[in-house]
């Protein structure tokens, strides 16, 4: 048997996990759920047979029979009031807001470690697109600095996103240390208005020693890549990864720069957001992996 | 030479000096503190009002993407208020490079004045930042990046935003140098129109195509109350309008600046173009910039990228003006190079072919 889920929030990002989940077999969506009952995303959860409702977190957990998973897809503060009334009703929880109650999880980095947490964070679109490379050349030579540039279309900037831009690099820059590798991390988001919308795009810079091996490294950034895209088939590079000697101010360290472009499965937001596409895709494959490794087989 | 104008007494206009910031781009972010108090002190007795000193990029900017600072910025913020007796010192800000953590950090080391920018119809994006600001005290300047990429009356909306959010002037900022004299006057007065008794208007030029000044003169005329300037024009691309040439235009046209013409000129000859080896040229580079639209500190990365993949640094400053990369995407220079590369490597192939 597979777990059982919800969603809470139905704005751009849980109506796209929801086209996400319902294709998945491992893992089964039951129950969409909103604040404003005019929402287009509770329209589409019930055309698509879930129970769906404007009720909020009270009307899920007055439900007979709770779901395993919830997936919280509504804002950092909904969260922060939501995180301990889930852990009550013990459900396990994947935080899709910049709350960080849990740990930060990228699926092919870390997950391993955290398939028993109760609560676990997605940190950011643009963590999800680019701590998988600096894990992938922290694997083969020590990172002490890394940097990623993320640039995004403005039509996918929501306005929780334009409201809080600076838990943005925050999170991410956090997540790029703990989850990356890195002794130290930078994030630098970068809002594009440019018509048609830009395709996101990510770039990674990583200071590494100049005597590193750079095949290794291309090699561990190359199959990364590959891990990355069998849940985000849009997730591509752009170049062979581009190593650079020291120059002045860089510390005696060389850099490898990595340059990739995240499109988007057109879901439910256009092909352009692949920022929102990678979070809600990512989500979609921890919750699965959790169903298949450690709820569902109990049930 | 007397005075050209004589009409009714003129309004005066600040004179806002950065070449401590957006000079930092021609210098490669390098500036040490004996640089930064010379120029403070120099500035300082030429009467500006506000001095900028952050890095090129903003709070925040010292990186692999915009180049690392030589000497941390809150070193050179601290040293520029210890040398300041009248002058206030100014920071910059882009949301999504630096956080009002920078912020505070900023006026921890004596900054007053903070300069919030954000691409010109992205303006909400700074809503917690001016909030911050005001609460921590500091004057407060927004910054309408690459205003030729709006017309009028969406930079009036924009400037709303910001004057709502705790913005006490907008600049249109000409990033690209690319607006020409009634481009920048009709931005200048749509913004007046909107924000004004709430708030001031500013303006910042670039001389890509040799305009800033020029354009300056026409922002006052429309409205603006602060202008930008550098010493010895010292900025990105082809560099800022000179805040000496700014100081003598009005002073010949009676317009109270506040500032000492010949200390403002011994400050650009005696203490700055000593210091600063190659000014900002305005050249094909620079002169691209203008004509096609682009952020004007892309320039030495485009040089830097140029030289290392062997592509002329025009054709890629052409290559991202058709992307429409704004200011922040300087890691797109890297990409466009490649394929630029990419490309004249398969027509080399095709023509040995042929």
């Amino acid at each position: 048997m597979t777990a059982t889920a919800a969603i809470v929030g139905s704005g751009n990002i849980g109506t796209d996990l929801m086209k996400k989940l319902l294709r998945r077999d491992d893992i089964e969506l039951r129950y969409l759920v909103g604040v404003d009952p005019a929402s287009d995303g509770l329209a589409r959860g019930r055309e698509a047979g879930l129970e769906v409702s404007s009720g909020g977190v009270d009307w899920l957990l007055d439900l007979p029979e709770l779901p395993d998973l919830v997936f919280e897809a509504t804002s950092a503060s909904a969260h922060l009031a939501n995180a301990p009334r889930y852990a009550e009703a013990r459900m396990r929880c994947i935080d899709l807001t910049p709350a960080a109650v849990g740990p930060y999880v990228v699926p092919v980095v870390n997950l391993e470690q955290h398939l028993d947490a109760p609560n676990i964070n997605m940190i950011t679109c643009g963590g999800q697109a680019t701590i998988p490379m600096v894990a992938a050349v922290s694997a083969v030579t020590p990172v002490g600095y890394a940097e990623i540039v993320a640039s995004i279309a403005s039509r996918s900037a929501g306005p929780g996103t334009r409201a809080n831009i600076d838990e943005f690099t925050q999170t991410t820059a956090r997540a790029i240390e703990s989850v990356g590798g890195a002794t130290r991390g930078k994030a630098i988001i970068v809002l594009n208005p440019v018509e048609p919308p830009m395709i996101m795009r990510d770039t990674v810079f990583c200071a590494i020693s100049p005597d590193a091996d750079r095949d290794a490294i291309s090699a561990s950034v190359v199959a990364m890549v590959e891990r990355v895209q069998r849940y985000v088939p849009g997730y591509r590079l752009m170049a062979d990864p581009q190593f650079d000697d020291p120059r002045d101010g860089w510390n005696g360290q060389a850099r490898v720069t990595v340059l990739l472009q995240v499109t988007g499965a057109a879901d439910y937001l256009p092909a352009y957001a692949g920022n929102l596409d990678i979070m809600t895709a990512a989500a979609a494959q921890v919750g699965a992996e959790l169903s298949v490794r450690s709820l569902g087989v109990s049930a | 030479m007397t005075d050209i104008h004589t009409g009714d007494p003129r309004e005066p206009v600040r004179i806002t000096d950065t070449t401590l910031r957006d000079g930092s781009h021609a210098v490669r972010h390098q500036f040490t503190v004996p640089q930064v108090r010379d120029t403070v002190r120099a500035l300082d007795r030429a009467g500006l009002q506000v001095i900028e000193v952050t890095h090129g990029d903003g709070l925040g900017g010292s990186s692999f993407n915009y180049g690392f600072s030589k000497v941390d910025e809150i070193e050179l913020i601290a040293a520029a208020a210890q040398e300041a007796t009248r002058a206030r010192i100014a920071c910059l800000l882009l949301p999504g490079v630096g956080t009002v953590e920078d912020m505070r950090r900023a006026a921890d080391a004596g900054a007053s004045v903070i300069r919030i920018a954000t691409h010109c119809t992205e303006a909400d994006v700074s809503i917690q930042h001016f909030t911050v600001a005001r609460d921590l005290g500091l004057e407060t300047v927004g910054f309408l990046m690459l205003s030729h990429r709006a017309g009028p009356q969406e930079l009036a909306r924009q400037g709303r935003i910001m004057v709502d959010a705790g913005c006490q002037c907008v600049y249109v900022v000409d990033s690209a140098g690319a607006l020409i004299l009634g481009e920048a006057r009709d931005r200048v007065a749509a913004l007046v129109a909107e924000v004004s008794p709430d708030a001031q208007v500013g303006y910042h030029g670039h001389q890509n195509l040799s305009l800033g000044v020029a354009n300056s003169l026409l922002a006052y005329e429309a409205g603006a109350r602060q202008i930008d300037g550098t010493l010895c024009a010292l900025g990105a691309g082809a560099g800022n309008s000179p805040t000496e040439v700014l100081a003598a235009v009005f002073e010949r046209l009676g317009v109270p600046t506040g500032l000492d013409t010949t200390a403002a000129l011994s400050a650009a000859d005696d203490v700055v173009r000593p210091f600063i080896g190659v000014p900002p040229l305005i050249e094909r580079g620079s002169i691209v910039q203008g004509l096609v639209g682009v952020y004007s500190s892309f320039l030495k990365h485009a040089e830097q990228a140029s030289e290392r993949y062997g592509v002329p640094t025009a054709d890629i400053l052409r290559r991202v003006g058709e992307h429409g990369y704004v200011g922040g995407q300087e890691d797109m220079i890297i990409d466009v190079a490649l394929r630029l590369r990419a490309e004249h490597d398969s027509a080399g192939l095709v023509g040995a072919r042929g």
